[in-house]
């Protein structure tokens, strides 16, 4: 084992894999479009290869530092000229993102799967659910390896056109309705960052990333921050930055509860991450920092008040999510290590924290027959392990201490305040806010749907007619009074197990809060430094 | 390096319209829309790439060129087409089927969205605090409090 870990080969047989792994299964699945068995075996093997894979590459870019592979050999011609062809690059922030990306895939994965076989979906068309949730995971993967820009762009293309065909899946009316608007939006902001692209190339005559880190030192600085607010735009559409974000509260709720679970982890980090990437790596310097640092405050202020009006958990959960991207992007506009460490820290939490209050949401509609605190009520008492895996997420969600949510913003708190400008302090006074607000919503969804009886709520006799299925081919679902709804029986082990297990590695984050955060500093330490990745790219010393 | 005016002066027409049809609520609009934005950056990429010359293929030449084109310009062009057709064949079937579903090919609102906007403060009121108290009960009936040991006198 020690002597295959020393093999310097080894890191160059694993980088792409995590792209190549699932785009195979996915083939693979569609193959076995009839047998549904075989698929689900292809499909829960490729992801846990993927999540082996992470954890190599983790483990190989903290002890070696950036590993760079040139796909095909088409590397530079010479010391110190940017590649010819494609770069895939592993950091530890990458390494770092699909690790915790490709755990979250896994567990999902799991979830549906179990909800599926428990709610009868063999009849079902749905063979098309597992390839093309295949090609997510690789669209999300390549986004995190990608070391060119027109990379990125095709790995963001392909979690999009994936996560079009998962939102919509059923073609019901409700998630056709919420699927063309997704739609649009994510192709204006795909074509927004094809004109950066386009741009950006005008500017230097190249795409790959470290080459641009180098030659957009050249570029004078009025057409430098012209292109960065180009490209972040695009990237703040698909991370729902305030102005930007309206789009997501819209779509993601309508999907079925796994989809909306791993659409809310990961696809507004894909977009965080390549914040922090154009911002650190492409465009050092700090130009659009008082421009970011507004942004993340009326992110994080305005999404917590959405939060506030709304009486529908998936929606309210949304809310809580554009909300807390604002951290994030509180913690990149620092341009400290301490800021970029936390906000690093802070994806990786938020990733699994908010995946998990998704699927506990997907629980609760399928035990209780709704989703909205008007129905709700009396939940703490009909099932105690649901009230215990929803209140552990979301206390971790508001930032109660012992949690990782609250190491997350104790470390971009620290930084606010140590850089010390107003306009962080005035940040630092909005995350402690927001924070507030943030237990205020989740304590009013456990006041409401899991304290108070059933018939204490104004719609509580109602409910749907069926649990919510993956695909939803019934036109309308009807409201039935509860009395009359079937019981579903308990919840599935194969839905509650993979919830339980994504609680036990978020708590495993605080828990392991010494290590993890010393990690995210060194990532963060190397994301600032851009040396390391110029060098593993480029060749030697460029200057 | 010259610049061309006229391959400008086209993109940002496409850009304008593009914009103008996006903006429209009728789904067939919207795509033309995408479209035509699409060209434009298409055609942007193109004219970024630098002056026309030799096809980029080893020993092939055009008659009076000089340099040779920049191939990948043309490689990102294609890309971009592609993804750009799929996405386009994906929102014709959308579409349709919305079509067929509402039999209006617009974009509707969100009914959650409209329902909470258009909420009165006593409705979202009912959600959070639900029925007032018990009024029908007998406040002059001792409660389980009145029976603290040492308070059984208080009342």
């Amino acid at each position: 084992m020690n002597s295959l870990m020393s093999n310097p080969d080894l890191a160059q047989v694993l980088t792409p894999l995590p792209v190549l792994v699932p785009l195979l299964a996915a083939a693979m699945t569609l193959l076995a479009g009839r047998k549904p068995r075989l698929q689900r075996v292809i499909t829960v093997l490729a992801l846990s290869v993927v999540v082996a894979v992470s954890a190599a590459l983790v483990y190989l870019a903290d002890r070696d530092g950036t590993i760079a592979l040139q796909v095909g050999g088409w590397g530079p011609t010479e010391p110190g000229m940017g590649p010819l062809g494609i770069t895939l690059v592993v950091d530890r922030l990458s390494a770092l993102m699909l690790i915790v990306s490709s755990i979250v895939l896994l567990a999902v994965i799991f979830y549906a799967i179990g909800q599926g076989i428990r709610d009868g979906d063999e009849r079902q068309p749905v063979s098309i659910f597992l390839p093309t949730y295949l090609v997510l995971s690789a669209g999300v993967c390549m986004a995190f390896l990608a070391g060119d820009l027109f990379n990125l762009f095709v790995g963001f293309e392909v979690l999009l056109s994936a996560s079009f065909v998962l939102l919509t899946i059923g073609a019901s009316k409700d998630r056709v309705r919420a699927g063309i608007s997704y739609v649009m939006v994510s192709m204006v902001s795909s074509m927004v960052f094809l004109l950066g692209i386009a741009l950006v190339y005008g500017a230097t005559g190249t795409l790959n990333m470290a080459e641009l880190s180098v030659r957009l030192g050249d570029v004078p600085d009025g057409t430098r921050t012209a292109l960065f607010a180009v490209l972040l735009v695009a990237f703040g559409i698909k991370a729902a930055v305030f102005p930007l974000s309206t789009w997501l509260p819209d779509s993601y709720p309508t999907a079925p509860a796994p989809v909306t679970a791993v659409f809310a982890g990961l696809l507004t980090k894909v977009g965080i991450y390549a914040i922090i990437r154009a911002h650190s790596l492409l465009f050092p310097g700090g130009g659009m920092d008082g421009v970011l640092l507004v942004a993340g405050l009326l992110t994080m202020v305005v999404g917590i008040l959405g939060a506030i009006a709304q009486s529908e958990i998936k929606r309210l959960l949304s809310f809580t999510l554009v909300s807390h991207i604002g951290y994030m992007v509180f913690g990149i506009a620092l341009s400290t290590e301490l800021g970029m460490s936390g906000a690093i820290f802070y994806v990786a939490h938020h990733i699994l924290v908010q995946t998990t209050l998704f699927l506990v949401v997907g629980l609760i509609e399928r035990q209780a027959g709704a989703s909205t605190l008007q129905r709700l009520g009396g939940l703490a008492a009909a099932s105690p392990l649901l009230a215990f895996v929803f209140v552990v997420p979301a206390l971790n969600l508001g930032g109660i201490p012992p949690f990782s949510g609250f190491i997350g913003k104790v470390a971009l708190l620290e930084a606010g305040a140590q850089v010390g400008s107003v306009l962080a302090w005035i940040l630092v006074a909005g995350s402690v806010i927001t924070s507030l607000l943030t237990l205020y919503v989740v304590t009013r969804v456990w006041t409401k749907a899991f304290w108070r009886s059933r018939e204490d709520a104004p719609e509580g006799h109602l409910s749907a007619s069926a649990p919510t299925a993956l695909l939803d081919n019934t036109e309308e679902t009807m409201d039935i009074a509860v009395a009359e709804r079937d019981d579903v029986g308990r919840m599935p082990v194969a839905m509650l197990a993979p919830t339980g297990a994504l609680i036990a590695v978020g708590l495993l984050l605080s828990v392991l809060a010494g290590p993890i955060f010393a990690y995210t500093e060194r990532a963060a330490s190397e994301v600032l430094d851009r040396g390391q990745y110029i060098t593993a790219v480029l060749g030697e010393p460029h200057r | 390096m010259t610049t061309y005016v006229f391959p400008l002066i086209i993109i940002g027409g496409l850009t304008t319209t593009g914009v103008y049809l996006l903006l429209e609520r009728s789904l067939t609009r919207m795509l033309l829309g995408l479209l035509l934005i699409s060209n434009a950056i298409n055609l942007l990429i193109l004219s970024v790439g630098g002056p026309r010359g030799n096809p980029p293929v080893r020993g092939r030449t055009s008659a009076g060129e000089t340099t040779t084109a920049d191939p990948l310009a043309q490689g990102l062009i294609l890309t971009a087409i592609v993804i750009t057709m799929g996405i386009a064949a994906f929102v014709l079937a959308l579409t349709y089927r919305s079509y067929r579903l509402n039999t209006v090919e617009e974009v509707g609102n969100d009914p959650e969205d409209t329902r909470v906007s258009q909420q009165t403060g006593t409705e979202s009121f009912d959600v959070d605090h639900g029925p007032g108290p018990d009024r029908t009960r007998d406040t002059d009936l001792p409660d389980e409090l009145d029976a603290l040991p040492g308070f059984e006198g208080s009342r």
